[in-house]
């Protein structure tokens, strides 16, 4: 896994706590799994210490987990170093997740990522000084056949080439959120120009609207 | 094709809401009742009898794996645990599952763990879907609200709570004795088999794991009849099947069809057919990253099925079809699986750890033609000394698609190691 160690060049915050509404989410998760299995609740729990915190967990919020779970700090820490969406340094407001793997690299994918680069003058692994953006490469998304896929925040946007990810950024830089789905106005995963099968249902107006 | 009547996710690209409501138009939470009324064994052999195959990339039958659970259930829970964790390379049917057909995978979650003793049941998303796992946790509460989940769930008398755990990016995890690892809140790391999940699985208890696509189509088989599903696709490939398109096509898609439909026919029929036409095609990776490739002159008249795909030493796998055309720089595209999988090594066994890393920076050399010719032996024979040395199949899954290669692209590999040599000799005699 790709996990490292915490790096240690920015201040790490002395003590963490969950607000008190996140405090009554954390009750509520430990309560999904039995009795004596609290442990379970460590990848939830470090997620919603990652949203609560800036979008990256402390060393402190590690700590902090470990005691309400009743484990040792390690416990916590060895599962926050394997999974790859835990951040454990400050990222970027808009956090730039770029999926390169072959089935997004065949779709160009390279583009994205070129135009990232030139236009954000970071690569992989950086932050800009204005601490606006990051940018990862991530491994599969599963959004395969609408790719190129860019990842930002919690948000796929698909069907990327090099010209909409520069307009994407240039949007995301005046803090206007495109809604997220593909950008080309594919309905989901239906192939471009319209559905070849299901083709009763394209007239029902029920549709829900959001593209999730 | 597939009519239109016979397909499962009428719902599969949104174009109708994913509410309860409409769920239930579309014919979702009819006689599920009256199912769990016939019994356990009723809902198994029905199954059996569908002849559905594990939806996840084994394609192992669904009916037999249920009926390895305890008959009786004795002083630990029965879990089912549902793997959404769906990251294989190409693969993103269970995706569409999830947001735009929720009640499918719910419906089938009660019927299933029923079936198997189970009062609690575990969706396993992978963390990326957040979105997804938004709407489907919106789903689960419309259904407890409407007393279809929880005691006495959908008034059938069996009580039954759905939870959803979100994952934190970790192919491994989709492996599932590391999903059940994860699970319980500790690094996705596989766990050696036996005992299987059947007998120790999640909490030490006994535990199923099935993918999504393998839960959401029960309750359609259970409606229509083991019969129809059984009388669709070929002899014991049948059913209906999503299919991921992606690559080189002119309009890449997701797609129901048939068990079995020619490759060509379904590239051409939805997929808008390769770019530049059949004939540029090169290559077909065609049931997600994990399996072999095949070259073009193998895809006319391939089945889309299990054991045709084996027979040709692929796989259906995921039936993520991976599509590249002549314009595709074929070991590169292979390298970067190799890459995918020294990245996803969860490094617990010494072959996968090391050799995944070891077979990446080769291939890298191979892509460039740094490397001698008798390398490409040396990489193969590494590729056997991985696969089916490990605990898990992520060795496997990371040698056969370079074996693939080898097996198929060997030329191409000799012709950049020599036009890299003749490279190297015109400098130096220049």
């Amino acid at each position: 896994m790709s996990g490292g160690a915490p790096a240690q060049n920015f201040v790490q915050p002395d003590s963490f706590a969950f607000t008190a509404e996140n405090q009554a989410k954390v009750e509520k998760i430990i309560a999904k799994y039995p009795a004596g299995r609290q442990l379970s609740a460590v990848l939830p729990l470090l997620d919603l210490a990652q949203r609560q915190h800036d979008n990256w967990v402390p060393q402190a919020a590690m700590e902090h987990i470990a005691g309400i779970l009743g484990v040792a700090p390690m416990r916590v820490m060895e599962v926050a170093t394997f999974y790859t969406m835990f951040h454990l340094e400050p990222v970027g407001k808009y956090h730039l997740q770029l999926c390169t793997t072959t089935p997004c690299w065949l779709r160009g994918s390279d583009a994205v990522v070129s135009a990232c680069r030139s236009k954000l003058g970071i690569d992989f692994g950086q932050v800009t000084e204005d601490g606006k953006f990051s940018m990862v490469e991530v491994e599969c998304l599963g959004a395969c056949v609408n790719a190129p896929i860019l990842q930002v925040n919690d948000d796929f946007y698909e069907d990327m080439d090099g010209a909409s990810t520069e307009t994407l950024l240039d949007k995301l830089s005046r803090d206007e959120v495109p809604p997220a789905g593909s950008i080309i106005g594919r309905q989901t995963s239906a192939p471009e120009g319209g559905p070849t099968t299901l083709i009763k249902k394209t007239d029902a107006s029920g549709s829900d609207g959001a593209k999730v | 094709m597939l009519k239109d009547e016979d397909r499962i996710f009428t719902n599969l690209y949104g174009l109708e809401s994913w509410r309860l409501d409409a769920a239930r138009k579309r014919g979702d939470w009819d006689q599920t009742k009256d199912f769990i009324a016939k019994g356990r064994d009723w809902i198994i052999d029905q199954v059996k009898e569908s002849g559905l195959r594990g939806r996840g990339g084994a394609g192992f039958p669904t009916g037999m794996k249920w009926s390895f659970m305890p008959k009786e259930i004795g002083a630990r829970p029965h879990y089912l645990v549902i793997n959404a964790d769906e990251s294989e390379p190409g693969t993103c049917k269970d995706r569409d599952i999830m947001r735009h057909d929720p009640q499918k995978l719910i419906e089938g979650a009660l019927i299933a763990s029923f079936a198997m003793g189970a009062h609690a049941a575990y969706i396993y998303i992978r963390g990326e879907f957040y979105n997804e796992a938004m709407r489907l946790q919106a789903a689960i509460d419309e259904a407890y609200d409407a007393g279809l989940l929880g005691k006495n769930a959908c008034g059938a008398g069996w009580d039954f709570d759905l939870y959803l755990h979100r994952g934190a990016g970790a192919y491994i995890c989709g492996e599932e004795t590391a999903l059940i690892e994860s699970l319980e809140g500790k690094k996705g790391m596989p766990r050696l088999k036996p005992p299987f999940p059947a007998a120790v699985g999640l909490y030490g208890c006994p535990s199923t794991v099935n993918n999504v696509e393998s839960i959401a189509v029960v309750p359609t088989i259970l409606r229509r009849g083991a019969s129809w599903f059984a009388g669709l696709g070929r002899p014991k490939n049948v059913g209906t099947k999503l299919f991921c398109i992606s690559g080189h096509v002119n309009k890449p898609c997701n797609v129901e069809e048939e068990m079995g439909i020619p490759l060509r026919e379904l590239l051409e029929k939805h997929a808008g057919g390769v770019r530049g036409g059949w004939d540029n095609l090169l290559a077909v990776i065609p049931g997600g990253s994990s399996v072999p490739v095949l070259p073009a002159e193998q895809c006319d008249d391939l089945y889309m099925d299990f054991d045709t795909l084996r027979e040709k030493r692929s796989g259906l796998g995921t039936a993520a079809v991976i599509v590249m055309d002549k314009s595709t720089d074929i070991v590169k595209a292979i390298s970067r699986l190799s890459y995918f999988y020294k990245h996803e090594s969860c490094g617990q066994c010494t072959p996968c750890r090391e050799g995944t890393g070891w077979m990446w920076r080769v291939m890298e050399r191979m892509v460039r033609g740094e490397a001698d010719v008798a390398e490409i032996d040396i990489l193969e024979d590494v590729t056997r000394q991985v696969e089916g040395h490990t605990i898990c199949a992520l060795g496997d899954a990371a040698a056969w698609p370079i074996q693939g290669l080898i097996r198929h692209f060997r030329p191409e590999m000799e012709r950049r190691i020599a036009a890299r040599k003749g490279a190297v000799t015109a400098k130096a005699a220049e």
